[in-house]
């Protein structure tokens, strides 16, 4: 690993032409090899609260070329992104700009010193209800640089001029048009137009391909190639590994707030695959679960689609052991887990409980099945504010805390109380506000609520996230336990180490296919590693 | 979460202590105020004139806390209070029937109502301000439809010329007039239908499960919950209870008043906010909008008997809700934000 931390900013005469011929991109380009860095950063660091989210990131964007950014969720490269646009002035480390380092205390200034950044929420930045030219001129517009009351005719010479940087095919009649009319990959289109004209020296493009069809997401990547070109520096975030490997120059990998890996090409991607997803595999360090295989089928499904471009998969899963799904971001973990649990429509195929029929419109037959899930976002999906331990924990079960429908509140609190003495939370007593509790104590009352209620199914999306590692082992310990008494339990995450502490058997997602289905035993990190790298 | 033992500690107890306490201080404040220098304020005639012309609004406003526990907002809970005195004296007067029969209808064309709501809120998925806002417009129109536009009042004239065959049944106008021991029985009403709500939202499963939905509907959803049938509960609740306050409001007027019921929406909002607000508890409650139906009776009987205008009363009624508001938003520190996970 320590091999290929290469600084980018070296010279690096030989591999270019060799590695972007091979791939067929923009053969006659010759990369600017050794040009000083347009952006720095040296020792960025910023927290939230007490929780530091950055821990000191050094990087360097060199001009004309396209750096890879990647990270699992909670690496922190959204920060970073917010970082570089101005939004979080209040950040440690400096930025420089051309070798001079520049403040950068808002979206304007950084605007001002050459960044761009074409967000992935195309909605937050897009303005419905005007026109698509005066959206071509909007930062002109507030910046107060055109005639404040105007017709659509007066926009139109600059509007047009924005839109030839990009060579965008668009008459006046469109620029005439609500923004509204246009479509996601236009919207994109215009942005980056946008972003364009005010002839930036960075570009940044977060997950630009997310909401993308294969042939959009083409005509984005012959812009991005053409802007390189030109000289632009693009930071390029993507969790998309084929366009990473097609369209990069540098790869730079960001795990738990610092830099675990730059690599420049030609890539090795099953090492950056490792290097953001676990920081040790040294066989010493990780932890693994004496393996346990369950024999009953507990749930089988059948032709479930979890991605629209995705073929159907077939899957098994064994009551009394713990299977582990394992995939990252889009790799329709979530899709899987919420159709199981009837929170999504299931769009193709069929599930057996336990062999009968197993069909759920709603999470409430579901949950009347016995299957449970603990949603990935927490605060969103699991949690009320302000409520109490005892509420959150009783709510799935209220006929189990109730007589004819009035609630009994010493059930409820002995309800709470038990969740809190079995799984060990950190907590006054079940009257205590869940918001009032650490991460990893809310995950365990979010989690017992569920293990308290007899699974048959226990679905677990991302449980371990913002979870501190004490909890996280007291949690596998319970999840391996609720598998030993006979259920059937399924963990979802996205880190290779997570899963080996917890799981019997390891299920691979890419793309919504399977690459890899076996027992722990059976395989190594390096051949899990080298299944999540793969392409479809 | 708070930092204990340090000053901040100190004041945000004080600052809890006031949000928590403050309303209740400030209706206690305003009733000693007026007793005091009115002569005639804490008499029994008077408080029971203000306690029933609060019932209205409570009652009215206890539809709207439903709505709002679910995380919405009933806007035609007004617009349904003036359908059923239109009702109801089209009923009597119109059709010659009981007193009996004209309460039957009234309560149906309020869960009618409700229902309609709920259609265009749950199933069609128009924002509730929208959807209620829209139905508001529909019901203040539609009503005056069968009458031509003009009030309903016994011996009326009718379009084919002869006169109207029926009456407001002196039963009917009990319904405002009437005792219940010493208390009159639109306070008796008010009580009864406070204390079930009361209970119905703090004390059953029913109940948790409305407050599950206005704190997180997705959570909700992901707990099991039925989402949208509990909020389409909550606006036939609502409706029902708007059709109640009519009710009384035409027993009290004896007549299809057309205006009647106009501005008792702005009232039931308001004592819903202020409810609130009251206890520090910051979520819509009971007993928080009979209190703030309270503190606007007690504010509106005393300006009147000090010989303000009507003006200066809506003036009041403002001022009073906004006051509540600090409270809610400004003073207290149980908002909660969540961060998400980043």
């Amino acid at each position: 690993m320590e091999a290929a931390m290469t600084s980018p900013t070296e010279p690096n005469p030989t591999d270019a032409d060799a590695s972007l011929a091979a791939d067929g991109v923009a053969g006659d380009r010759v990369a600017p090899s050794g040009a000083a860095p347009v952006l720095e950063l040296a020792d960025i660091t910023k927290s939230f609260g007490a929780n530091q989210v950055l821990k000191g990131v050094d990087m360097a964007l060199r001009p004309g070329c396209v750096t890879a950014l990647l990270g699992a969720n909670g690496a922190g490269k959204s920060t970073l992104i917010k970082i570089l646009s101005g939004v979080h002035p209040d950040h440690g480390g400096t930025v420089a700009v051309d070798g001079i380092v520049r403040p950068l205390g808002s979206p304007s200034e950084a605007a001002d010193h050459g960044i761009q950044t074409v967000h992935q929420r195309i909605d937050e930045s897009i303005v419905p209800g005007l026109t698509v030219a005066e959206n071509l001129v909007f930062e002109e517009l507030i910046r107060g640089q055109l005639p404040a009351v105007r017709s659509t005719s007066q926009l139109l010479p600059r509007a047009r001029e924005i839109a030839a940087t990009l060579d965008l095919p668009w008459s006046d009649a469109v620029l005439r048009t609500d923004v509204f009319e246009f479509g996601i990959a236009d919207s994109q289109m215009l942005l980056l137009a946008r972003a364009l004209s005010r002839e930036p020296k960075v570009l940044i493009l977060d997950e630009p391909t997310s909401t993308l069809s294969a042939s959009e997401a083409d005509r984005l990547f012959a812009l991005v190639r053409q802007l390189r070109d030109h000289g632009v520096a693009i930071l390029y975030v993507s969790h998309r590994l084929s366009e990473v490997r097609s369209l990069a120059d540098d790869l730079v990998v960001l795990r738990d707030g610092r830099v675990t890996q730059q690599q420049q090409r030609p890539f090795d991607m099953s090492a950056a695959v490792r290097a953001m997803l676990a920081e040790g595999t040294d066989a010493g360090t990780a932890t693994t679960v004496d393996e346990v295989r369950g024999h009953d089928e507990a749930l089988d499904l059948r032709g479930l689609r979890l991605l629209a471009r995705a073929e159907p998969i077939d899957l098994s899963i064994r009551a009394g052991e713990v299977t582990g799904v394992l995939g990252l971001i889009g790799a329709g973990k979530s899709e899987l887990a919420r159709q199981i649990f009837g929170a999504d429509k299931l769009p193709e195929g069929e599930m057996r409980l336990k062999g009968a029929p197993y069909r759920p419109d709603h999470p409430r037959d579901a949950v009347a099945a016995g299957v449970y899930l603990v949603p990935e976002d927490r605060a969103a999906e699991a949690m009320f504010p302000a409520w109490s331990v005892a509420r959150t924990v009783t709510l799935p079960f209220l006929g189990r805390v109730s007589r004819s429908g009035v609630l009994r509140q010493f059930l409820e609190r002995a309800t709470g109380n038990r969740v809190i003495e079995t799984y060990q939370v950190v907590a006054e007593g079940p009257a205590q506000s869940v918001d009032a509790l650490s991460g990893g104590n809310q995950q365990k009352v979010v989690v017992g609520r569920w293990m308290d209620a007899d699974p048959q199914v226990l679905l677990l999306d991302e449980p371990f996230r913002g979870v501190d590692i004490g909890a996280r082992g007291e949690l596998s310990r319970r999840v391996r336990e609720q598998a030993a008494d006979g259920a059937c339990v399924v963990v979802f995450a996205s880190d290779v180490e997570e899963i080996r502490g917890v799981a019997d058997r390891i299920v691979v997602l890419v793309e919504g296919q399977i690459h890899l289905d076996a027992y722990t035993t059976e395989v190594d990190d390096d051949a899990i590693v080298t299944a999540m790298s793969e392409e479809s | 979460m708070l930092l204990p033992g340090t000053e901040d500690d100190l004041r945000g107890r004080t600052q809890d202590a006031v949000v928590k306490y403050g309303f209740i201080a400030v209706t206690v404040g305003l009733f000693v105020f007026f007793a005091a220098t009115l002569p005639a304020f804490a008499t029994t005639g008077v408080m029971f004139s203000m306690l029933k012309f609060a019932s209205v609004t409570a009652i009215l406003g206890l539809g709207v806390t439903f709505t709002m526990v679910v995380g919405g907002l009933d806007l035609s809970v007004g617009s349904v209070a003036g359908l059923s005195v239109q009702l109801a004296a089209m009923t009597m007067v119109f059709y010659n029937l009981t007193g009996t029969t004209a309460v039957v209808v009234v309560l149906i064309g309020g869960i009618v109502v409700g229902l309609l709501n709920a259609f265009l809120i749950v199933v069609c998925r128009i924002p509730d301000l929208l959807a209620t806002l829209g139905m508001m417009f529909v019901i203040q129109g539609a009503k005056l439809i069968p009458v031509s536009g003009q009030s309903v009042s016994s011996g009326m004239i009718l379009p084919d010329g002869s006169a109207a065959p029926g009456r407001f049944t002196d039963g009917f106008r009990m319904i405002d007039r009437g005792f219940l021991g010493p208390i009159p029985i639109p306070v008796v009403i008010m009580l009864v239908l406070v204390v079930i709500s009361w209970f119905v939202l703090s004390r059953t499963t029913y109940g948790r499960v409305m407050y599950a939905i206005g704190a997180n509907p997705d959570a909700a959803r992901l707990a099991g919950v039925r989402v949208g049938l509990y909020r389409a509960s909550a606006y036939v609740i609502s409706g029902m209870l708007a059709s109640v306050g009519g009710l009384i409001l035409v027993s009290r007027i004896g007549q299809g008043d057309v205006n009647a019921g106009a501005s008792s929406l702005l009232e039931a909002v308001a004592v819903a906010l202020v409810g609130t607000s009251v206890l520090g508890q910051g979520k819509p409650n009971a007993w928080g909008t009979l209190l703030g139906a309270l503190l606007i009776g007690i504010v509106l009987t005393g300006l009147t008997m000090y010989g303000f205008q009507y003006y200066i009363q809506d003036t009041a009624k403002g001022m009073v809700v906004i006051l509540a508001l600090l409270f809610s938003f400004t003073l207290s520190r149980r908002k909660v934000r969540y961060q998400p996970a980043t």
